[in-house]
């Protein structure tokens, strides 16, 4: 059985390198806002980070009456109570800030927002979160995505050398960064799930480049006397039919978990989606053009040595 | 790497076998694995409590409080051996984790050491900027009391949680003070939360008649006494809303044997609790020594009730009364009988999860996974034809032997679980992708039917492990930083990208050379 479609049956001929520089000032641009946004606007960091509580309600019958609901809570004096309809008229999101008075407080204030709303509901989420964990969190989290980078930096560099370490990190840091842009512009929940999507993202992203990288190798043993400008092109061409074939065969799978996944884990497919973006763009136009800057070793030997060991 | 001795072989079918054998497993009712010989390993999936329902509790328990109270046990015990052994003192009290004295006299710095290290001898002499000698836990024995405040704290958390019947509670130790309950099925923990929100600590001790309240308020509290309001939830009309209470404690919860809600003669609810035979002993020479006066029953640091001691009470048994509801003497029963936690604790994280949102969560990530397994095998048809088929082939004994390695190791399957299978289902094909592309290129460079896809094989396979090392990196990161859900989703993505590993590498290379040794082609339909 032959395939339907052939993609790319000759290796096309783009001139990724003559672009490159287009490529770098789309990059920045791209970064340039992120960390405007993100200074600006910010992250609108779940609870999981800020602590609070959130609670998913539906109604036993009939729709929602957010106006009479949020009455009710704000009669509380909890703070600033927002109520959302999610996925269905009748099931209803709350939020409620980080309650003052440490980590009891917030239990006590989930307890009355049940008692006030009483048992015309079904209570199908409840989550409280003191400000101690969410602290740590923060702390942990900032620590595991600074980590996985700098790990997979080293093994980039262990395998290769370091020039394709310092194209690695730089692209890896732009998906990231761009990433945390997307989702200060759009105001996503960021909660533990997205920043498990990021951190998925660094790990996508990179096996991207490594492909890339390892062809880079490859034709560098290969063909001594191309230009590195000719060289990097004939690669990444090379390679550019796997690169976009895996990155739709991914993108499909993410794009059913975002339309049929349901609404708790839409920030992370939104994660994950934007992040196989961003990871093939990068791939193409900021890895491998970066290697023009930092000229890997011609001659091979020190590759082939750490081959040999 | 076309050849495949038989064994290589017979071991990748039994691999899949088993696998495929295991998967199926979660697809069976309990009822059908029942009927399974006794012999049969059945291991299934758990589903965590974000897909099943159930509550998710991380508590704190409060050190600072189990150490408090052992120093002024240690100055309790202290204070009647320095009175004896004429050694006076200023100030005798608990400053933060330390016990300071201030002696008259210097020079019996020395004798006290001595006394205090035969009360504990873990206690670390020193002193503090005003020459006053302090007394402190050592490093190791602070250690051990943490380590076994938390060892007790959960024997005692499981006691209370298996009183009221909920079934197959998860209670661990997290970190150096903190404990996680698991409570599958239970969409309403707040009776659970009451239960684990009171320590149940239970004394009982005389109330010193010799100041009243208000006087002891302003300033007249006798040394070793100490003042203690009434249990609002239990006050009696009538009832003083403070009391001044020796901190000699005549016998605690520890001496009881029983303890069960029951009825008076005016029909009120009551707690009947029996004393061991040390504690009826203790309470029985107490009584005696002060008929007349009144004893208090002490709970958490509150008064539940004062009788007046009529007569000397031998039985070892008794009743505390109060203004109970059944379910609030049926409450402080069950503490009673589970015990007092070694310290306070304080839910600092709760999650629950209702049953209906679980099944639609399961609903949910069921239809995205296999739309999304759809997608790509139909994709892989596409653009690969027979190898795409291949390739799917693949897929399927990989989806196999992820659900089963996740059984094996007793996983916890989560919502970001399941997108971690869908996702891990998309990034399995690349392999497929790498080593077909692959050979469509030595094709194009002319190469003979077996040595494309010889070389094919080979080439593409340093690419494929050095894509995956690094993918696992950052699984095992997640991994680390993961609780619950996010760790659900760090296990099965690492342990799709080993099984997508070895399908890919061994399960599809095999179907290609089968095709090749059944066929023998002249050309490659790729």
């Amino acid at each position: 059985m032959r395939p339907v479609i052939v993609f790319l049956r000759e290796p096309p001929k783009f001139p990724f390198v003559r672009i490159h520089r287009l490529g770098f000032m789309l990059s920045l641009l791209l970064m340039v806002v992120s960390a405007g946004l993100l200074a600006t606007r910010g992250l609108n960091f779940g609870i999981d980070f800020k602590g609070g509580i959130v609670m998913e309600v539906k109604t036993l019958s009939g729709n929602a009456d957010l106006d009479q609901m949020r009455g009710k809570l704000n009669g509380l004096g909890l703070g600033e109570v927002a109520l959302q309809s999610f996925g269905a008229p009748n099931d209803v999101l709350i939020r409620l800030p980080r309650q003052e008075g440490g980590d009891a407080a917030q239990n006590r204030a989930a307890e009355r927002v049940h008692a006030t709303l009483g048992n015309g509901y079904d209570y199908r989420r409840t989550e409280v979160v003191g400000p101690k964990v969410g602290g740590e969190l923060i702390r942990a989290g900032t620590i595991a995505t600074v980590l996985a980078t700098l790990a997979i930096a080293g093994y980039v560099w262990f395998r290769f050398e370091w020039q394709f370490g310092i194209g690695a990190v730089f692209s890896l840091f732009h998906d990231v960064f761009t990433a945390l842009g997307l989702f200060s512009a759009l105001q996503l929940e960021f909660n533990l799930a997205t920043l498990a999507a990021i951190l998925t993202i660094a790990g996508y992203s990179i096996n991207d480049k490594v492909v890339i990288f390892d062809r880079v190798r490859e034709n560098l043993r290969k063909y001594k006397s191309l230009p590195l400008k000719d060289l990097l092109d004939l690669s990444l061409n090379e390679t550019l039919s796997r690169t976009l074939m895996t990155s739709t065969v991914t993108a499909l799978a993410v794009l059913a978990l975002l339309i049929f996944g349901g609404a708790v884990i839409r920030g992370f497919s939104a994660a994950m989606l934007w992040g196989i973006v961003a990871g093939t763009y990068s791939s193409l136009f900021l890895a491998a053009p970066l290697l023009l800057y930092v000229k890997p070793r011609r001659s091979g030997e020190k590759a082939e040595a750490i081959k040999a060991k | 790497m076309l050849k495949f001795q038989s064994w290589k072989t017979s071991l990748v079918m039994a691999i899949c076998a088993i696998g495929v054998i295991l998967a199926s497993f979660n697809l069976m009712s309990p009822k059908t694995l029942a009927l399974m010989p006794s012999w049969v390993p059945t291991p299934r999936i758990s589903l965590g409590l974000d897909l099943q329902g159930g509550s998710h509790l991380l508590l704190e328990i409060d050190m600072n409080s189990v150490i408090a109270e052992r120093l002024n046990s240690v100055v309790e015990e202290l204070r009647p051996q320095l009175i004896k052994n004429h050694i006076g003192y200023t100030e005798l009290t608990v400053h933060g984790n330390q016990v300071v004295i201030a002696l008259r006299n210097q020079a019996q710095s020395d004798a006290v050491s001595d006394l205090a290290r035969k009360v504990d001898s873990s206690l670390q002499q020193g002193s503090d900027s005003s020459g006053a000698v302090t007394l402190q836990f050592t490093d190791q024995a602070m250690l051990a009391r943490k380590r076994s405040a938390i060892e007790q704290s959960i024997e005692i958390i499981r006691r209370r949680i298996d009183e009221t019947g909920t079934k197959e509670p998860t209670i661990e130790s997290e970190g150096d003070d903190r404990i996680l309950v698991q409570l599958p099925g239970i969409d309403n923990p707040e009776h659970v939360k009451a239960l684990l929100g009171r320590t149940a600590k239970m004394t009982f001790r005389l109330v010193d008649m010799d100041v009243t309240p208000q006087d002891a308020q302003h300033g007249a509290l006798p040394p070793g006494d100490e003042l203690l309001p009434a249990d609002d939830h239990v006050k009696r009309e009538g009832q003083a809303s403070l009391y001044v209470i020796k901190r000699h404690i005549l016998v605690d919860g520890q001496n009881l044997t029983d303890a069960q809600a029951s009825f008076d003669n005016n029909n009120e609810a009551v707690v009947s609790f029996k004393f061991d035979d040390i504690g009826a002993r203790r309470f029985g020479d107490a009584t005696t020594a002060n008929v007349g006066k009144l004893f208090a029953i002490v709970l958490d640091n509150k008064v539940i009730s004062a009788p007046v001691i009529r007569e000397p009470i031998l039985g070892g048994s008794g009743q505390i009364s109060g203004n109970f509801t059944v379910q609030s003497a049926q409450d402080l029963a069950l503490l009673l009988r589970a015990g007092a936690l070694p310290a306070p604790l304080t839910i600092i994280e709760e999650r629950t999860v209702g049953p209906d949102l679980g099944a639609d969560s399961i609903r949910a990530g069921t239809t995205a996974s296999f739309v999304a397994i759809g997608l790509v095998a139909a994709f892989m048809v596409l653009f690969y034809g027979l190898f795409g088929i291949y390739a799917n082939i693949a897929l399927f004994f990989n989806l196999c032997l992820l659900l089963a390695a996740l059984s094996i190791l007793g996983a916890t399957l989560t919502l970001p679980g399941i997108a971690g299978i869908a996702l891990t289902m998309g990034m399995a094909v690349d392999a497929n992708v790498l080593v077909n592309e692959r050979i469509r290129e030595e094709v194009r460079n002319g190469r003979s039917v077996m040595s494309a896809i010889d070389n094919g094989f080979s080439r593409a396979y340093a690419t494929i492990i050095d894509a995956n090392v690094t993918h696992l990196i950052a699984g095992a990161f997640l991994f680390e930083l993961g609780s619950g859900p996010v760790k659900g989703f760090a296990v099965t993505l690492c342990l799709g990208i080993l099984t997508s590993l070895f399908t890919t590498t061994m399960v599809s290379r095999l179907l290609v050379v089968w095709w090749l040794r059944r066929t023998r082609p002249k050309t490659i339909p790729i």
